[in-house]
């Protein structure tokens, strides 16, 4: 498996609008934690060492 | 200088002058090891019981007050037991296996160790230090009335330390004045800030944690379950980034409080100031003691090489960890139960001096697993970054709700042996076995029809034979070693299940130390003397 780095998601803007929605109405250290819970969920989703590492790579400052 | 430094739990070896002091040339012993704590006392019992002599001098005349480490791990019993001191502790100590961690208000989630069956020692005890050492102590005066070649001499300050190519010399202070002393070997075990390492030029590198912790132990009749209690950002004034309860015998708990790093020391190690933290942690009209307070900052340091020469380092001297994980004293102890054989083999000329450059090799190994761990324990416990502090938190949040998020929640990963993987001593694996006691581990234990298996693995080379008979083998030039066959109902699921797997039968070489030297299917003869002359550092011809 590789990092899937192609569009994925269907329906995309419907996908931004959902996730600006979940930081609706929070200050800027509640939505912090939010995307700290966000992230640890969904590298636990992934599981897989060698994609996160690939992950952290391509958001890492380029 | 002969002053003592601090208070003793128990004077176990008053000064007493010996015959060496009025020697007219300096006498000579073949192991001299300075420091009379944990890590001292269990090496020279050990080489002693070898048959090996080593004299251990320390600065004091007994135990130091204050329990200190608290927490010993199984592998610690299982050398103890082979030392003569693990029944007492055992005994003594508190066994515990529930931890609860809180964050704030709340509980985030509880363990259990759930401490796999099959064990003859307990997965943890808690024990203060000063039973831990005096235990041992116990057990060297017994090995002292059966003859074995150790002493401990009190108020023996080493003040000056040489060495050339055949011995090292050291000047001692006592309270009749200087005398010196020549030896074969020198083992440094005087601790964390160890007067040899400095008396040597050593440095000593690594990280300091910049974050103070208050201990305090205090005694109390109270109805707390026996658990490790661990608070993240406890609900408290002067809000402590984290908070420990945890019990030990004779209704002493120890309580510590995560301070911060900019504290007035003084000030927070004023009792009054402590009784008010302990009156606000404890409930309301709790009756306690205290029994003993003390500081510390974390730090993760190591020498570079264990062995400089003729002078060894272990214990503290050689590599400090954080208290979290209960690696500082546990580690120490795999360091003395590494050197003393090796040590035994090279001073009885049956293995080269470079046998000991594999200490080094091997506990180096072992240091820099338990200065990872602590490290990165000590980094979910210690934020450095605001953002390091949000995902720690989104952790904790996590882990109330959510099994995946609990074995992101660090507050020390407790203490367990390491493996010697890809080291030189180690024969390659010709078994298709369990990965847990692949060459390089220590042995884990296993019930046998009667008793346990690491009772029947004394402080020599074994040939573990099971199910199947082994080679007639008594000794590889010099080296004893003894066979250990099982079959049938010895062979119990527990021993099947981490010796053989889905093997039907197998040999292992097993060290003095109790880890695996090599295993195969079977062997012949030449091919466990290969074995053996590589476990003990010879060239092979």
């Amino acid at each position: 498996m590789q990092l899937n780095t192609q569009p994925n998601i269907p329906d995309p803007d419907g996908f931004y609008d959902e996730l600006l929605a979940t930081h609706q109405g929070l200050t800027k250290d509640q939505s912090d934690a939010l995307n700290a819970r966000l992230i640890l969920i969904l590298a636990n989703h992934i599981g897989d060492r060698d994609i996160l590492r690939e992950a952290l790579k391509a958001a890492g400052p380029s | 200088m002969v002053g003592a430094t601090y208070a003793l739990a128990h004077e176990l070896y008053p000064y007493a002058p010996v015959a060496d002091q009025s020697a007219d040339a300096p006498p000579h012993h073949p192991v001299i090891i300075v420091g009379g704590g944990p890590i001292g006392v269990a090496t020279g019992l050990d080489l002693a019981q070898k048959g090996t002599p080593a004299l251990i001098l320390d600065d004091h005349d007994g135990v130091g007050m204050g329990s200190r480490a608290i927490c010993f791990a199984k592998r610690t019993l299982e050398i103890a037991d082979r030392l003569g001191a693990g029944a007492e502790m055992v005994e003594k100590g508190v066994v515990w296996n529930v931890g609860r961690v809180f964050h704030g208000e709340g509980e985030v989630f509880n363990f259990n160790l759930l401490p796999e069956d099959g064990h003859g020692n307990p997965a943890f005890i808690n024990l203060q230090q000063p039973y831990f050492e005096k235990f041992l102590i116990d057990a060297l005066r017994r090995a002292e009335a059966e003859g074995k070649p150790v002493e401990i001499r009190g108020r023996n300050v080493v003040t000056g330390i040489s060495q050339d190519a055949d011995k090292v010399t050291l000047h001692i202070d006592t309270p009749d004045g200087p005398y010196t002393l020549t030896a074969d070997y020198v083992i440094a075990c005087d601790g964390a800030r160890s007067p040899t390492r400095d008396m040597m030029g050593l440095s000593f590198d690594g990280r300091v944690f910049e974050d103070n912790f208050l201990i305090a132990d205090v005694k109390m009749t109270a109805d707390f379950p026996t658990e490790r209690w661990f608070w993240f950002e406890p609900p408290l004034a002067n809000a402590p980034q984290s908070a420990l309860l945890h019990k030990q015998p004779d209704d002493v708990w120890r309580i510590d409080f995560q301070l911060g790093w900019d504290i007035d020391r003084e000030a927070e190690l004023d009792p009054a100031k402590i009784r008010q933290r302990i009156d606000e942690f404890l409930p309301d009209g709790t009756e306690y003691e205290l029994v003993w307070t003390s500081i510390y900052t974390f730090q993760c340091r190591r020498m570079e090489r264990f062995r400089h020469g003729r002078v060894l380092f272990a214990g503290d001297a050689a590599h400090q960890v954080s208290p979290f994980g209960a690696r500082g004293a546990n580690s120490g102890i795999q360091d003395s139960d590494n050197l003393a054989w090796k040590l035994d083999l090279v001073l009885k000329g049956l293995a080269p001096d470079t046998l000991l450059d594999t200490y080094h090799d091997e506990r180096a190994h072992g240091a820099d697993e338990n200065i990872l761990n602590s490290t990165r324990a000590t980094d979910f416990l210690t934020p450095k970054s605001e953002i390091s502090k949000i995902f720690r938190n989104a952790v904790l949040t996590l882990a109330r709700d959510h099994a995946f998020a609990r074995p992101m929640v660090n507050s020390g990963r407790l203490s367990v042996p390491c493996t010697y993987d890809g080291l030189p001593l180690n024969t390659p694996d010709a078994l298709t076995g369990p990965a847990r006691t692949r060459p390089g581990s220590p042995c884990p234990d296993a019930p046998l029809a009667d008793g346990f298996l690491l009772d029947r693995l004394p402080g020599c080379f074994t040939l573990l034979a099971l199910n199947t008979d082994p080679p007639d083998i008594a000794e590889v030039g010099g080296i004893p070693i003894r066979t250990l066959t099982l079959h049938g109902a010895d062979i119990t699921d527990a021993l099947r299940d981490r010796y053989l797997g889905d093997a039907p039968h197998a040999l292992y070489l097993i060290r003095p130390d109790q880890h695996v030297a090599a295993r195969w299917p079977n062997a012949d003869a030449a091919t466990i003397t290969t074995a053996l002359t590589t476990a003990t550092g010879q060239p092979c011809n």
